[in-house]
């Protein structure tokens, strides 16, 4: 994308009927370090790759807990994301508060989404740069969403967001329609071996990788790194040589709705992102 | 009932507040059975110690897995009739197959009766609401201060005296409907005798998992021969 003259503020439209401040939006995320979304019949897992900034510092949060039965991974700025899941987590509380039930995934999901779409029409906001995959669980089974700073939100049975995702994505698109069976510990398994697809080549250890799950009768929880190690080293996932050999499949975007939207807008393309 | 209240613009001082109800339904009696629930209740409503209606319904569906029955100053009913109508109406306007089930409308009433008596201005009823969802059968009771629990029977009221004995004896889990309703018809049956607010004409309500059905009003039969009944005023003549 170039700098072009309606891309000063977010209430201008483009001649071709873009939005071009929440695109922009939409590549912050894209710069954010990776994570990634899997979900089963009964439970969901995420992982995101955590680097920090300098070996002084600690790693950036990108796994928050909402409630026992809903967490977020974060790709983008991780600011908006904090206070994207303070928000979540409030009114996660407050519904409880009302109704003594867990507040159910897919309006929470609804409610975020809305809250992204107002700034993408006040010419004082800016839109949230952050995308968010929203991990939850309530009566109607296992959810996971990807909620964009345009303000859409699409279910998924499996994604990525964020830098080298799309290595990510090609490995889930491989397995995707074995999720809804699989176990626990085969999802775990297939979450931590697409992030080592986001590392290129890098080794994966659980100190640059953070782990969450949620399930039937497993509160949402973020595993220790003590846990998510044994789990790379049971599941020999490791792997020091570029782990690129194994032969990438084609992209099969009508599989995953949206997921083509993530890698829309390359410098020119004529479709708007967030237009599915 | 409120005249005015503190969010009248201007006049701080004469707040008023429900200091004592005028127009109340008795007791509703609530009882879980093998299908869900069953709710009775009287179709009388009391002005004083006028039995001045009767034909008021105090058991009605909220939403499709509860049933709210009511005691007590019958406006409040109407008014808390009508919020639940809002929640509900809301609740379906998300349209993504969730719905609020017996067990979030009871702790909504809940909160709504506990703030309202934190204001001291309550809503002068005693609710009952039970409910099916997904197989779970669901009963609880909210007072007009906030009280609040669950059991597998219920009553408000005289009820609480006069049904829930019987109910304790009598009650067990997995009661047919021809069962439930012979329970619930004997509990009613003493608060006619007993209870000086009570009417004969009733309606009983059931809700399972497929809906809701509220029978149409019918009486129940009454036996005043008793022998100490027949000549009152046999040891005492002159007395009526």
């Amino acid at each position: 994308m170039f700098r072009n003259q309606y891309d000063t503020d977010v209430t201008t439209w483009s001649p071709a009927g873009r939005l071009f401040q929440v695109e922009y939006a939409m590549e912050a995320v894209k710069q954010g370090s990776a994570a990634i979304g899997l979900r089963s019949k009964s439970h969901v897992v995420l992982a995101c790759v955590n680097k920090a900034n300098s070996e002084l510092s600690s790693h950036q949060k990108k796994i928050f807990k909402a409630d026992d039965h809903i967490g977020v991974a974060i790709a983008g700025l991780t600011a908006d994301g904090r206070v994207l899941s303070r928000y979540m987590r409030s009114e996660c509380i407050n519904y409880s508060y009302s109704y003594e039930s867990p507040l159910p995934v897919g309006r929470l999901v609804v409610q975020l989404a809305d809250k992204a779409q107002v700034c993408t029409q006040r010419s004082w906001k800016r839109p949230y740069g952050v995308g968010l995959l929203v991990a939850g669980l309530d009566e109607s089974g296992a959810h996971l969403y990807y909620n964009c700073p345009s303000g859409n939100y699409f279910e998924y049975q499996a994604f990525a967001i964020g830098s080298r995702s799309q290595a990510a994505k090609t490995y889930l698109e491989r397995r995707f329609e074995n999720f809804m069976g699989s176990s626990r510990d085969d999802l775990l398994k297939d979450a931590l071996f697409a992030i080592r697809e986001t590392l290129q080549g890098e080794k994966l250890t659980s100190s640059i990788c953070t782990v969450a799950v949620v399930g039937v009768g497993e509160a949402f929880h973020i595993l220790d790194q003590g846990t998510v190690q044994a789990l790379i080293e049971a599941f020999e996932i490791a792997g020091e040589e570029a782990t690129a050999s194994e032969p990438t499949a084609a992209d099969q975007p009508a599989s995953e709705p949206g997921a083509a939207a993530d890698q829309g807008a390359p410098a020119g393309h004529d479709a708007a992102p967030m237009d599915i | 009932m409120k005249l005015l209240d503190s969010t009248d613009s201007g006049n701080n001082s004469s707040i008023e507040r429900t200091q004592y109800p005028y127009v109340t339904g008795t007791s509703v009696i609530g009882i879980k059975y093998k299908d869900g629930i069953l709710m009775a209740a009287d179709m009388g409503a009391s002005y004083g110690s006028t039995l001045r209606y009767k034909s008021v319904e105090r058991v009605k569906p909220v939403g499709k897995h509860s049933l709210i029955g009511a005691s007590g100053e019958i406006s409040d009913f109407q008014e808390i009739l009508r919020s639940l109508d809002e929640l509900i109406l809301y609740d379906n306007m998300w349209d993504d197959g969730n719905s609020l089930g017996p067990k979030e409308v009871h702790n909504y009433l809940t909160r709504m009766m506990y703030n309202r008596r934190n204001k001291f201005d309550p809503l002068w009823n005693s609710l009952v609401l039970g409910g099916v969802k997904n197989g779970q059968k669901y009963l609880g009771m909210v007072s007009m201060i906030g009280v609040h629990f669950e059991d597998n029977h219920v009553a408000t009221g005289f009820g609480n005296h006069l049904a829930r004995p019987i109910l304790r004896d009598e009650w067990h889990e997995n009661l047919t409907f021809e069962d439930g309703v012979k329970l619930l018809e004997k509990c009613m049956r003493v608060l006619l005798y007993r209870d000086r607010s009570a009417v004969n004409k009733l309606q009983i309500a059931k809700i399972t998992e497929e809906g809701v059905t509220v029978s149409q009003p019918y009486s129940l039969k009454t036996f005043w021969n008793f022998n100490a009944f027949q000549n009152p005023t046999a040891g005492a003549e002159g007395s009526w």
